[in-house]
């Protein structure tokens, strides 16, 4: 538990001390999702029906600019030869690298979501599913990018690979993420949706960490 | 001395051996049939040109990759058996130096310290980087320091880590002549204490108990 809690302070103090790489990923989310009311003008109507699958979108790529970064720093200067060989699961430590990237990634989006939507004239029930579904939604992209970030470690050209990669199996996610939003903007119960991400993100949470840490002890061997 | 020969006693010697190890790169067949054994005490110098397996060598010893055929054992057991156990005794430096460069001298060996579960209060920590010359320089990311006083962040790590094993490569790249003597009496204090010592170097080592292998 001490481990898992040391690399997790590690990777947040090292995104701290190199805030622009993390803000990056923050500000395509921002400038990419205030495009579209921007470019499609103020037919509201519209808006409110695109906003989910827009902010999902956005979602899904902004995480997807920070993914390479989650093993490949330390795959290149030694470090993650260094925690494979300490004393504590592989396991453990990448769930860690998984929990800060979800902190540094996920968890604005979450939070920044409400003020994005008030663009696309959601109302406010809208807006508590919008964050609902991002909150569950959000640790499942940073979960399942892992697998691509550490299958990508050492290839050439490999965040274009990861892209490829790790799109595809987004998909369930942007489905029901942006499906609930519209079944309740429409007047329908989401809760089935939520459910289902929940159940995403158990699925997920179960797995991922297994396959990440041997595609890691693949990458360093 | 007394502390010495107490932990002798009382523990099963520390015994480092490597049978029938075969290592294969690519196409290549770098050894094969290579027998190694190191006790507690003892340090083993691996020597040889570029590009004949020094390196890899040391990563099958670590256990970071696995050998074509053959097995490397740590007290009678196959380090694939019991990796934790293994990984507890073991400091391994490679050619990276594997800090973090926008984190500080000190807080890189403390988070190393709580990764590899060594209790390391700051006052010994920072004693540790004074030993070596990084007085002052502590509180600065390592990547304002030049690559030898990264090396001696590295030194300040092997004095800190309380390790029984240490797998070196190449330790006395970048460093200078005070800092080579002090690594070699960091090398010597180790292996007097009972601790096993495995590195490459393409320099000379003066050491007591030293044994060389060339490849």
């Amino acid at each position: 538990m001490n481990a898992l809690l040391a690399i997790i302070r590690r990777d947040l103090l090292v995104v701290m001390r190199r805030k622009s790489e993390a803000l990056t990923a923050l500000f395509f989310f921002v400038v990419v999702t205030s495009l579209f009311p921007l470019g499609i003008g103020a037919d509201a109507a519209l808006l409110r029906k695109i906003a989910p699958g827009v902010l999902w979108v956005a979602a899904l790529l902004s995480t997807l600019l920070g993914l390479h970064r989650m093993f490949a720093a330390d795959y290149q200067d030694g470090s993650l030869e260094q925690l494979a060989l300490s004393p504590q699961p592989m396991v453990l430590l990448v769930v860690g690298k998984i929990i800060a990237h979800w902190i540094v990634c996920g968890l604005p989006l979450v939070l920044l979501a409400p003020v994005i939507g008030i663009q696309f004239d959601l109302d406010v029930s809208s807006l508590y599913v919008l964050m609902g579904t991002l909150l569950l939604g959000t640790p499942v992209l940073s979960l399942v990018g892992s697998i691509g970030a550490a299958l990508t470690l050492g290839v050439r050209g490999g965040s274009v690979l990861l892209s490829l990669l790790i799109l595809p199996l987004y998909i369930p996610v942007l489905i029901f993420g942006a499906g609930a939003v519209y079944a309740n903007s429409i007047g329908l119960d989401a809760s089935g949706h939520f459910s289902l991400l929940g159940a995403l993100l158990i699925l997920a949470l179960a797995f991922v960490p297994w396959v990440s840490s041997a595609a890691v002890k693949i990458a360093i061997e | 001395m007394t502390a010495n020969t107490s932990l002798n006693s009382n523990k099963p010697a520390l015994m480092l051996e490597a049978r029938a190890l075969t290592c294969v790169r690519g196409e290549r067949q770098l050894f094969s049939g290579l027998n190694l054994a190191v006790s507690a005490g003892e340090c083993l110098h691996v020597r040889g040109e570029n590009g004949v397996g020094k390196t890899s060598l040391l990563r099958l010893l670590t256990g970071l990759s696995k050998a074509e055929s053959g097995e490397v054992f740590w007290n009678g057991l196959a380090i694939s058996k019991e990796p934790t156990q293994y990984h507890r005794e073991l400091l391994f430096l490679g050619h990276r130096d594997a800090l973090k460069e926008d984190l500080t001298a000190l807080e890189n060996l403390q988070l190393y310290a709580a990764l590899d579960d060594v209790q390391l209060p700051e006052d010994k920590a920072l004693a540790a980087l004074w030993r070596f010359g990084l007085r002052g320089r502590e509180c600065l990311p390592v990547n304002c320091l030049s690559a030898g006083q990264k090396r001696r962040v590295l030194m300040a790590r092997m004095l800190t880590r309380q390790a029984r094993l240490w797998i070196l490569d190449e330790p006395f790249n970048a460093l200078d002549i005070h800092a080579v003597q002090a690594l070699q009496g960091l090398i010597a204090e180790h292996l007097e204490q009972g601790g096993l010592v495995v590195l490459t170097s393409h320099q000379e080592v003066s050491l007591p108990q030293v044994r060389t292998l060339d490849l």
